[in-house]
């Protein structure tokens, strides 16, 4: 798995490529979190086009990274879930509570609403 | 149906036993066990008492070590893969033992992130949410801090589940799985099971003697007798097939007496190896 930053003006888009799983969570969880709690990004997007599959550890991280920008008043938006990604966040019943746009454009511009 | 049925023709199996030899000491208990679990299908191991089919779990949990024969999971031989790739494999596998096997000394949620603790290298925080993520999966939302003791024996069997799904596993193994719960807590567990499935697309194998869990929750069957593979296939195939073994199985008819006496003479006579009489 691959994650790399992106600084677009006041947000921050990582693009992960590869599977999240056990062995890798760890990584996005500290490079979300840094984002979020340390350099007080005001918006944090997570690319997911290159994700095939996504574990429960990879989950978690992610509501780890949507209860730090809660509780920094920060956005945090997902795109480009994979089928099984979606379907593992609807069996969590944590589909609703992300912010999911199908792709960068519409993160994009939504995000500028 | 006198011969097991072959498999539709499908991807590579999850599980493949090739003529597989089991013994304690001398006494061999399976006499070469061949058969193919595919992909995302729940196989229901049955059999009666000393059947030989909780051995034949046990050996493919890695409890029990084969005298001969194969076993492929994945794809990979057990026999001569590296321990490494063993423990990678292994990490694949949850099992749910007969008895739960539940910590006493730890609560629910201590149990369910035992094996996260012990195989993984996540922060506690998200070791948290993965364990509560889990007991939701399982019915089981706001019980981490209780203690084994304080949960009823369907919820005990849940919470063994919830564990069991800690890593992610993609081959799910039950043991007895009702064994020792009434019949409404018992149907909870079964649909648990269907759900996991239908949600994970896990390939599930259960080992039980319960006739109508079997029937609801298998794809295929699988009758073990004496050690043996008498009969392998779907439930509705079961239902129809002819072969003594199963009729007697199915339709719960009791050993004639002559086949116990005769068994009980040999088991009284038999001769052990390197043993003289």
């Amino acid at each position: 798995m691959q994650i790399s930053a992106r600084r677009l003006e006041n947000k921050t888009i990582f693009d992960v490529v590869g599977d999240i799983d056990l062995a890798n969570s760890p990584a996005v969880r500290k490079a979300l979190l840094a984002e979020i709690k340390e350099k007080k990004i005001p918006c944090v997007i997570m690319n997911l086009e290159g994700v095939k599959y996504i574990d429960s550890s990879g989950i978690a991280s992610l509501v780890e990274g949507l209860k730090a920008s809660r509780d920094a008043h920060a956005r945090f938006i997902l795109f480009g879930l994979s089928k099984s990604a979606r379907e593992v966040l609807q069996l969590s019943r944590l589909l609703n509570l992300f912010e999911i746009y199908d792709n960068e454009e519409q993160a994009l511009s939504n995000e500028r609403a | 149906m006198s011969s097991p049925i072959a498999p539709p023709l499908q991807a590579a199996p999850a599980i493949s036993l090739k003529n597989l030899r089991v013994s304690y000491g001398d006494r061999e208990i399976l006499h070469g066990v061949s058969f193919d679990v595919q992909q995302g299908e729940t196989l229901v191991i049955l059999g009666g008492s000393g059947s030989g089919k909780s051995t034949l779990l046990r050996t493919l949990v890695g409890l029990e070590r084969p005298t001969s024969g194969e076993i492929w999971i994945k794809g990979k031989n057990l026999a001569t893969i590296s321990d490494e790739e063993l423990d990678t494999l292994r990490r694949h596998m949850g099992m749910s033992f007969q008895g739960g096997a539940l910590f006493g000394s730890m609560t629910v949620g201590e149990n369910v992130a035992l094996p996260l603790r012990e195989h993984t290298k996540l922060e506690d925080p998200t070791i948290e949410i993965m364990l509560r993520l889990k007991l939701d999966q399982v019915g089981l939302s706001g019980y981490e801090d209780y203690y084994p003791s304080q949960l009823s024996g369907g919820m005990k069997k849940r919470a063994a589940v919830a564990r069991a799904l800690a890593m992610d596993p993609e081959i799910l193994f039950f043991d007895e799985p009702s064994a020792g719960l009434d019949p409404i807590i018992a149907a909870g567990i079964d649909e648990l099971i269907i759900e996991l499935k239908k949600a994970f697309h896990m390939t599930i194998i259960v080992v039980t003697h319960e006739l109508a869990s079997a029937f609801l929750i298998a794809d295929r069957m699988v009758l073990i007798n004496k050690g043996e593979v008498v009969a392998l296939g779907t439930p509705e195939e079961m239902k129809n097939s002819p072969h003594p073994r199963v009729r007697q199985f199915l339709d719960r008819i009791p050993e004639p007496a002559v086949s116990q006496e005769l068994d009980y003479l040999q088991m009284l006579t038999e001769e052990r190896h390197g043993q003289r009489r």
